[in-house]
């Protein structure tokens, strides 16, 4: 436990440094490296603990105004393509879930001004499972979900 | 250092329309090498940015559950023909890349 506490320091200060790099090259711009990456969340290994680290808060509320597509049958459940779409005023971020994945919160997408909702991803999935989409919008989130039965896990 | 990154952006009526794909093996740490047994090693790109001119259009935050090299579409209003739109990411070792394509 110790050690593997060590890896993710040392890990962390690896990185750190690297974009620290990147900035000196006019690289990346300052905010990319405030939108710290959610660790607790994207280790959690279930759907609530994951919104809780991503969100703040595990509610969320299914919404037919989002349109999530996906195949009913995923031969290969290591490229699993999913397009995301809202009609919901106001959709600030799209996070997508597998939640038969060890761990669940595969991704999420922040959108600027003018930026429309829709994402369209390719993700991995370990067994059948539903795929949830996730839609904030407001102070509110919003969900969509949509079972994929996987012939071969991606994993 | 070359990117390997591939963009497209075209425009509809006001609608840009981004089509990116990376190279990057996205390595979630849970899977083995066939040949050793042995554990490969996380490796994943974490950070995706996407910007045209100053304007961010999307942060994405990814996992290992993203697929390898992958894909990302999405689509955004308010430029016009010429102006350049540019990706950029950083993997979980800190890697780099970016790369611009023209809005056609």
């Amino acid at each position: 436990m110790i050690d593997a506490k060590r890896r993710i320091l040392l890990k962390g200060s690896l990185a750190a440094s690297a974009i620290g790099a990147a900035i000196g090259a006019g690289l990346l711009s300052p905010r990319l490296v405030l939108a710290a990456w959610p660790e607790a969340a994207f280790n959690a290994q279930n759907l609530d603990d994951a919104l809780k680290g991503l969100l703040g808060s595990a509610a969320h509320e299914p919404s037919d105004k989002i349109d999530l597509k996906a195949p009913d049958i995923a031969e290969n459940g290591a490229v699993v393509p999913v397009t995301v779409e809202t009609t919901l005023e106001g959709a600030t971020s799209i996070s997508l879930v597998a939640s038969g994945n060890m761990m669940p919160l595969v991704a999420s997408f922040e959108l600027g001004k003018g930026t429309l909702p829709f994402i369209s991803t390719r993700v991995k999935m370990g067994k059948t499972a539903n795929l949830i989409a996730l839609v904030k919008a407001g102070d509110k989130v919003y969900s969509a979900s949509k079972e994929v039965k996987v012939t071969v896990g991606g994993c | 250092m070359a990117s390997q990154m591939k963009i497209k952006a075209k425009i509809k009526g006001d609608v840009v329309e981004v089509k990116a794909l990376m190279t990057h093996p996205m390595e979630n740490g849970m899977s083995k090498d066939k040949e050793s047994g042995a554990v490969i090693p996380a490796h994943f790109i974490q950070n995706v940015v996407a910007k045209v001119g100053d304007r961010t259009l999307l942060t994405a935050l990814w996992s290992g559950g993203v697929s390898k090299n992958p894909y990302l579409s999405f689509k955004f209003t308010g430029a016009a023909k010429g102006e350049k739109v540019e990706i950029s990411w950083t993997d979980s070792k800190g890697a780099t890349e970016s790369e611009t394509a023209e809005i056609e």
